[in-house]
């Protein structure tokens, strides 16, 4: 046997044989998720910078728990790690975002595990959870620990109106007690508050207050493909629109629309929560119909719900029948026939 | 003539690298006769051929060898004179087994007698010309190998409108198509004329990938002054345009219906190759035994597009090409998106084997699959609008039914899903699987009626 020949069966040997396309994209999940974690580093900032070490602490203790749980869970189930994909991380970030500052640590613990636990494992880890797992920790832990969920820190309202300049309630829900004892709104919301809000430097939890942020973040994601447009533009959208109806309808008894674009979890939840890829929407008109009832849900949360906001409920109710919009929303195929 | 921007876009597609650099500049080479040919009798899509010679036999270049059986088949004739030294069965590219002749050539590459082109083609009979295309032995080169005269012959009540030239070529890696036309324009533009005679269409649209502009340059020189009502269409790149839907679709914005074929909206496709193949048959009353195709990718010393001999080894085409410069990880016949992979350099060339890409490890990864995350992205790439992440979940849970109902079969199985899936799911095996199944089980209904 020649050489020649020799080579020829050496490089026979080794050729690998797989289903076309032999190209790719080179996207990956682990690519994706460190996006979206790139993209929260504007709020983080904003979190520390307006909540200082009490934000560090939280998207610490998120972040580790999660990560602990995660591998927990899937070595308790005998599956591989699974934590390179990193969504573990971006879980625990959206959770500490998702909590008031002064929450005890263990407590961040336990709304972690719950997340990534309860949540995600159970039902088989990345891919397979309908619901978004930071929203069912934050839900976890407010029917749990009313009180703990509920306390804020104290700020200074801007401009108030025959009420104590210094609160410990989050916007929303000043506004919302002051509303509905048909009081009107507690301080002047003017251009100057809206944009002091717009910055972040209002109450709530850590990572929601800084709009600004926020929206970098969400260019961010919209430029890496990692969200489309259409969840954020129509859940706002449609929280905009209906907001300015109530309050053509009845301006004494409803907010201003900046004020429910800016003061509560708008921002975060529709720029990073609603967006999540699991749990919304694959087509684009899956995803518009999405944002259109989290905003719907979301202001009637807001409005006449018990609880001052309603971002993480209207997410999740929605997150719910995400698969029934999957399923009434495929496009039209290319040559379909009348049926 | 001045090529115009295509009307339409479809919706979908993906912009992979288009390494089309390693030969757009090669000139068109021609191989020598290799020691041996192994001519498979399954050319193209339908009933493979049945052979006429017996090991043994001596043959001459353009003696049938394979005769076509049935509706849907094509000849086969030898690409060379020389002896049948086997008749036995052989890997096809795809993967698939069939009979194969091997011929062992004599050198003297002598043709057979009585080969004569038809004179005067622009006064003959529609039926000569589609019967000489016949004899030919001629297929859809770009990839799917149709049988050309079946093509060429729509039933009278469809009327077809539009003759669309596919010189797209949207597959990364291959030039063939465009060094085609770039160096044997008026051939392919003669080509196309005696497609219009034969066809009756209305128009003519050649339509050319924005990034080959020398080949529309050149197209443009050889159609100026035509009295047929014909165009360029500039196609912005993009993969697949050279699809044949898709590529109907961005020409003349219609849609071919679900499960219906081109003729249904009045067009027919052919590629640029297949033009020159019709050409020579007609005029120098040639059948098809040797085409263009590109040996290209990274590890390829001397990348290039090669007239090759049907039936030469890829081992053959590699060697001509200076062989491997470094470890070659995947031999694919065709191009990244829609090739083969092949398990040896041992197969042979087909009429439809548009390139030979040979990837080195870094390019040839193997992934591991994750589930779904719902991220949309395939939904977005697929050129047929599918779903086809929900699509590979009901494969996987083998529900070939909800499969089915959900439009498994309009699946082109282009890969743009596969390509832009960051959980690298293998979405294109999933749809195969699938549609193979949905075949089965079509087969078998039928049967009972």
């Amino acid at each position: 046997m020649t050489e020649k020949t020799e080579n020829k069966e050496a490089s026979v040997q080794k050729l690998i044989v797989s289903s076309s396309p032999h190209a790719h994209s080179g996207a990956s999940v682990r690519g994706i998720m460190l996006d979206v974690i790139i993209a929260m580093i504007p709020a983080m900032a904003a979190s520390v910078f307006y909540f200082g070490l009490d934000a560090v602490r939280l998207l610490l203790a998120c972040v580790a728990a999660s990560v602990v749980t995660e591998v927990a869970s899937r070595k308790l189930m005998a599956r591989d790690k699974g934590i390179g994909d990193l969504s573990a991380v971006v879980t625990g970030i959206l959770l500490a975002f998702n909590l008031p500052p002064s929450l005890p640590t263990w407590m961040a613990v336990v709304g972690s595990i719950i997340a990534i636990g309860i949540a995600k494992q159970v039902f088989g880890g990345i891919g397979y959870n309908p619901f978004n797992p930071a929203l069912v920790g934050r839900v976890a832990l407010l029917i749990s620990f009313p009180v703990a969920m509920t306390t804020w820190s104290e700020w200074i309202i801007p401009n108030p109106i025959g009420i104590d300049a210094v609160s410990t309630a989050t916007p929303l829900g000043l506004v919302k007690t002051s509303l509905g004892a048909g009081k009107g709104m507690p301080f002047v919301f003017d251009s100057a508050t809206a944009w002091q809000f717009f910055m972040g430097h209002t109450n709530g939890c850590i990572g929601e207050t800084s709009a600004f942020a926020l929206i970098l973040g969400g260019i961010y994601l919209l430029w890496r493909r990692c969200i489309s447009w259409h969840v954020p533009v129509f859940y706002i959208g449609t929280v905009a629109v209906s907001a300015f109806l109530l309050k053509t309808l009845s301006p004494g008894t409803n907010m201003p629309v900046a004020y429910h674009l800016l003061a509560g979890g708008l921002m975060l939840g529709a720029l990073f929560m609603a967006t999540d890829m699991v749990t919304s929407p694959i087509t684009k008109k899956g995803m518009a119909i999405f944002g259109i009832g989290c905003g719907l849900l979301t202001i009637i949360i807001r409005k006449w719900g018990g609880y001052p906001e309603g971002v993480s409920f209207a997410i999740l109710i929605m997150n719910s029948i995400t698969p029934l919009i999957n399923r009434f929303t495929r496009p039209k195929i290319f040559g379909a026939r009348k049926k | 003539m001045k090529a115009l921007n295509a009307l339409f876009k479809f919706k979908g597609g993906v912009h992979p690298d288009y390494n089309k650099d390693l030969c757009r500049d090669q000139e068109i080479k021609t191989m020598p006769l290799p020691s041996v040919l192994k001519v498979s009798m399954s050319q193209h899509l339908g009933a493979p051929a049945t052979p006429l010679v017996k090991k043994g036999d001596e043959v001459l270049r353009g003696q049938l060898i394979g005769d076509s059986s049935g509706f849907i088949s094509a000849s086969v004739h030898a690409p060379t004179s020389g002896k049948v030294v086997a008749v036995e069965p052989a890997a096809t590219a795809t993967g698939a087994s069939c009979t194969a002749v091997s011929i062992e050539p004599d050198g003297e590459d002598k043709w057979i007698d009585g080969l004569k082109g038809i004179d005067n083609w622009e006064n003959a009979n529609k039926k000569d010309l589609v019967e000489a295309i016949a004899n030919a032995g001629i297929v859809g080169m770009g990839g799917a190998g149709f049988p050309t005269n079946v093509k060429l012959s729509p039933p009278p009540e469809k009327k077809i409108t539009t003759l669309i030239i596919n010189g797209a070529e949207c597959e990364p890696y291959l030039t063939a198509d465009h060094r085609l036309m770039l160096e044997q324009a008026q051939k392919v533009w003669d080509g196309c004329r005696i497609i219009m005679k034969i066809l009756e269409a209305e128009k003519i649209i050649v339509a050319i990938e924005d990034n080959k502009p020398e080949a529309i340059q050149a197209m443009e020189k050889v159609m100026e002054g035509t009295d047929l009502n014909a165009s360029i269409a500039i196609l912005a790149t993009e993969y697949p345009q050279g699809a044949e839907k898709q590529q109907i679709f961005s020409t003349i914005g219609k849609e071919v219906p679900s499960g219906g074929l081109p003729m249904d909206v009045g067009a027919v496709v052919e590629n640029v190759g297949t033009v020159t193949a019709i050409y020579d048959a007609i005029v120098k009353g040639l059948p098809l035994t040797e085409r263009v195709t590109t040996v290209t990718g990274g590890v390829i010393a001397e990348p290039g597009n090669v007239v090759n001999r049907i039936g030469t080894s890829f081992q053959d085409l590699i060697d001509f090409c200076g062989g491997f410069k470094s470890k070659a990880a995947k031999v694919i016949a065709g191009g990244p998106m829609m090739g083969f992979a092949q398990a040896n350099t041992a197969t042979t060339t087909t009429k439809t084997t548009s390139g030979i890409l040979c990837l080195g490890p870094e390019k040839a990864c193997s992934y591991e699959s994750m589930p779904c995350i719902s991220c949309g992205r395939c939904v977005s790439a697929c050129p047929m609008k599918l779903v086809p992440s929900e699509l590979s979940q009901y494969l996987e849970a083998e529900d070939y039914e909800g499969a089915e109902e959900i439009n498994v079969m309009d699946c082109i199985e282009c890969g743009c899903c596969a390509f832009e899936c960051p959980a690298k799911r293998p979405l294109v095996q999933h749809m195969r699987q699938g549609k193979a199944h949905v075949m089965i089980k079509r087969r078998a209904a039928q049967a009972k009626k």
